[in-house]
């Protein structure tokens, strides 16, 4: 069986073909014209993630709100679980561009960090 | 009166890269003049990411993209005047601006180079009948609510436009909460990229409607709802395809358009195309020692190119600033978009050039599997295979220096798009 994706890991969009055997295994990824489509093609077939960017309350910034993304890929399935663990939280002022806010958001092992000084 | 070598006009990524560059080139006393309160342009409320990958080779988000300028330039000798708006440039490049500090500025440059950026259409470009209720914004507007107010412009939404904004916006709201009922898009093609049709709208199995638009609102305090309809090849609207959707926010996504009235004021040449200036390949516009880059120049969909555009406006401006004489001798031609390409920047270049020259570049429509053909005086010089062309992504072709080398002041340089058979 083949199956056709578009790589998202960067705004090229490259069109991918992975094609896989009788019991889903991956015979072969073509298409992509980098390392990270061929992983990105692997893990959309078996645990698609994704990056997750939004904000965080701030007490006593220069906005009401800072921006905050994942400091890596977390499961696609989750993303709205994270959502609201992140909606529960205000930081103080100030806030620096990488300064971690959650440790490990939903036992990801992901860190979610600040992306902008507040 | 001030006197600086070069001032830049804006302090977004296009700014800040121009000036840093021509700071590299050695050019002595620089300054930026910002209208917003920051450095950073846009890219403060674009808080996704995706930004970077081709200039740093990793994925930053906007904020952190324009951090890594903003520190550069904090490193420099570089003046910084924020909350600064540019009132006017005069023929003999004299920058009037004024701020709450000093008041009424007048600095006297060397060269100038623009680096305004764009912004969206409105509503009223676009004749959508119905009331004036509340709840009607670009993307970009409501972008700036969520992200830099922490607030929500609405619950239920429909989308006009699938550029990369309207896109970015459909996921962000989704996953505030919000119910993202369509995003609705006049021509039979997305405007933006790809990747972000899968993981903005696919991911979240929000509906794009090509070829559909909105032709009315209703609610008379606060939108309660949009009339669709489908439209034919030539946008207009097919009978009995109306169709009535219920929401509070209508966001418009429907193009960016150069912010050129200071360039307009100068009397510089604009392209009808891009809506930005006519420039040489140093991105020096018909006006001497005033240069353009970025968003001004024309719409880019990626910041990478806006930064590497702007590198080669400050290393223009440097040259300019450097050796006046070089740039009175030099000898233009056209460069022209040929089948299937809406437009070339630059739309000029100097046949004396001693280095390459890449020409960047639009096609008007989806290609599958055709040629991208550059041509000098009807020959062939390259012709690289594209799996897909499409207008909302960014083209480019490189003109070697050795084919310079050989082209006269009548030559013809042509890129244009050859479909499989």
């Amino acid at each position: 069986m083949k199956k056709n994706l578009t790589c998202v890991a960067c705004p090229l969009g490259c069109s991918i073909t992975v094609e896989l055997d009788d019991n889903g295994q991956i015979l072969s990824v073509t298409g992509n014209t980098c390392k990270r489509g061929d992983a990105y093609a692997r893990t959309e077939m078996t645990n698609p993630t994704r990056s997750l960017t939004t904000t965080v309350k701030v007490d006593g910034g220069r906005h009401p709100v800072v921006p905050v993304k994942s400091a890596a890929p977390i499961p696609k399935s989750m993303l709205f679980d994270c959502m609201k663990v992140i909606n529960q939280i205000t930081v103080k002022a100030p806030v620096h561009i990488g300064d971690t806010i959650i440790d490990d958001i939903l036992h990801t092992g992901v860190a979610i960090v600040a992306t902008n000084e507040c | 009166m001030l006197n600086y070598d070069l001032v830049v006009v804006g302090g977004g990524p296009a700014g800040m890269a121009a000036a840093l560059q021509a700071k590299e080139c050695g050019v002595k006393k620089i300054i930026i003049l910002e209208r917003a309160e920051t450095l950073g342009g846009i890219l403060e409320q674009c808080i996704h990411t995706g930004f970077g990958l081709h200039y740093f080779g990793e994925e930053l988000s906007g904020p952190e993209y324009a951090g890594r300028f903003i520190e550069q330039v904090k490193q420099t000798d570089i003046d910084v005047k924020t909350d600064t708006m540019v009132l006017d440039i005069s023929p003999q490049n004299l920058v009037t601006a004024v701020n709450k500090k000093d008041g009424l500025l007048q600095i006297n440059a060397a060269a100038v180079i623009l680096a305004m950026g764009c912004r969206e259409r409105p509503r009223g470009a676009l004749s959508i009948a119905g009331t004036r209720a509340s709840g009607i914004m670009t993307a970009g507007t409501a972008q700036k609510y969520v992200n830099i107010d922490g607030y929500m412009p609405g619950k239920k939404i429909v989308i006009l436009g699938s550029g990369d904004i309207g896109l970015i916006m459909a996921r962000r709201m989704t996953l505030e909460g919000a119910e993202v009922k369509m995003v609705c898009e006049l021509m039979p093609y997305s405007g933006g990229l790809t990747r972000n049709i899968v993981q903005c709208l696919n991911d979240f199995d929000i509906p794009l409607k090509l070829s559909t638009t909105v032709i009315e609102t209703h609610g008379k305090e606060r939108l309660e709802g949009v009339t669709i309809a489908r439209v034919d090849d030539h946008g207009q609207v097919i009978d009995e395809t109306q169709e009535y959707v219920e929401c509070d926010t209508l966001m418009l996504s429907v193009g960016l358009i150069p912010e050129n009235e200071l360039t307009k004021g100068i009397g510089i040449t604009l392209d009808p195309i891009t809506k930005g200036a006519v420039v040489t390949e140093m991105r020096e516009t018909d006006h001497p020692g005033v240069f353009a880059c970025g968003n001004v120049l024309q719409v880019h969909d990626l910041v990478d190119y806006v930064t590497m555009e702007a590198q080669i406006a400050g290393q223009g401006a440097a040259a300019y600033i450097k050796d006046r004489a070089a740039f009175e001798n030099a000898e233009y031609i056209p460069t022209i978009p040929g089948n299937g390409v809406r437009y070339i920047v630059p739309q000029k270049m100097n046949i004396r050039s001693k280095e390459d020259i890449k020409l960047y570049f639009r096609v008007g429509a989806v290609y599958k599997n055709a040629k991208v053909v550059l041509e000098a005086d009807g020959t062939v010089i390259s012709a690289k295979k594209k799996v897909k062309l499409a207008p909302g992504e960014m083209e480019n072709v490189t003109v070697p220096a050795d084919i310079i080398a050989k082209l006269t002041k009548d030559s013809k340089i042509c890129v244009r798009v050859e479909e499989s058979q």
